[in-house]
């Protein structure tokens, strides 16, 4: 069971970090979001930050890869991520064929480089 | 559980949450944790964020910063999902755990299914939906988590790279306006240059600087 929950301290961390700064937007949304318009300027400018994050975020992943994914080099995780994109667009944005045909480029880089 | 099933959304969600459990297991979080996250945070890029910013050494304060940003973009979700769940008589304790669920696959599943449901029972209705995709993003989770945990370095490699797949797909789906397909461009170029930069919150700075172009350049754009 210690090993299923780990460290409690990470817990604490993980209420403090992560669902409290998360929750807060969703119950303010709750309270206040009476009287905002969806159209808003401030509501663009919000989006556009949030996108931009989560930009950030999956650069990071790329970049500076964890685990098992740093066992891939830079170019063909680029490369499968490119392909994967390249197809989410000719099949007229189906996310789902993007993943495979990403995740395939990645597998056959992988399985030729040896 | 026909309508979650048989929506694409689904299996996105699903692939994103395998993705989660094995980066939480490749940055040495516990299933347990892993599991509380996706219970209590709900919401893929906030736990993304959380466990890569703590897993890559950033401070709790840092980490926060970096979730409540990008926690932002629930609140006008749910000021535009609430007024479809309200009846009258509805008390605002009563929408507390439907405002919880509330993540970009509900509420895009909210515009489509909603209007087929009497007004009354659209609580209700968000309650089912919303612990049936918490249910099968706990099981992703824990999949993913033993999936990176056993499998060889190949497969555990492709699951780690189906976050930023399927992450930066669906967002490039969502985007509806220049300022989103601008701040996603801009947000994946200057990521690596504040890289650079070792400051802990590179993710912060790159997000609202890049954001915060995009915005001024759909301003200049409107204007002209």
């Amino acid at each position: 069971m210690s090993d299923f929950i780990g460290d409690w301290n990470a817990l604490l961390v993980l209420l403090l970090a992560g669902f409290l700064p998360n929750e807060v937007w969703r119950m303010l949304g709750l309270w206040f979001g009476g009287g905002i318009d969806e159209g808003s300027e401030l509501l663009v400018w919000v989006r556009a930050v949030a996108t931009a994050i989560l930009a950030g975020v999956i650069a990071q992943i790329l970049v500076s890869p964890p685990g098992a994914l740093a066992s891939v080099p830079g170019w063909l995780r680029y490369a499968a991520v490119a392909a994967g994109f390249a197809v989410f667009i000719v099949t007229r944005r189906s996310i789902f064929a993007g993943v495979v045909c990403g995740e395939l480029v990645m597998l056959a880089g992988k399985w030729w480089l040896g | 559980m026909w309508s979650i099933t048989s929506t694409v959304l689904a299996l996105v969600l699903f692939a994103t949450y395998l993705g989660i459990g094995a980066l939480a297991h490749s940055t040495h979080f516990s299933l347990g944790w892993a599991l509380a996250s996706t219970l209590l945070i709900w919401a893929g890029p906030a736990q993304i964020i959380l466990i890569s910013t703590l897993g890559s050494g950033a401070t709790v304060a840092q980490a926060a910063i970096a979730v409540t940003v990008s926690a932002i973009r629930l609140f006008p979700m749910v000021v535009s999902v609430l007024p479809m769940l309200r009846t009258p008589t509805t008390k605002r304790r009563h929408l507390v755990l439907a405002t919880h669920f509330i993540a970009v696959t509900l509420w895009v599943e909210c515009f489509r299914l909603l209007p087929q449901v009497p007004r009354e029972r659209r609580i209700v209705f968000t309650h089912g939906l919303g612990s049936g995709l918490v249910s099968l993003c706990l099981v992703a989770t824990t999949v993913g988590y033993g999936l990176a945990a056993n499998l060889p370095e190949l497969f555990a490699a492709a699951i780690l790279l189906l976050t930023p797949l399927a992450f930066l797909l669906s967002t490039a789906r969502n985007c509806r306006q220049l300022a989103d397909v601008l701040a996603l461009v801009l947000g994946l170029a200057l990521f690596p240059l504040t890289a650079m930069l070792h400051t802990g919150v590179d993710i912060l700075i790159s997000g609202v600087s890049a954001g915060t172009i995009a915005y001024g350049v759909h301003r200049w754009r409107r204007r002209k």
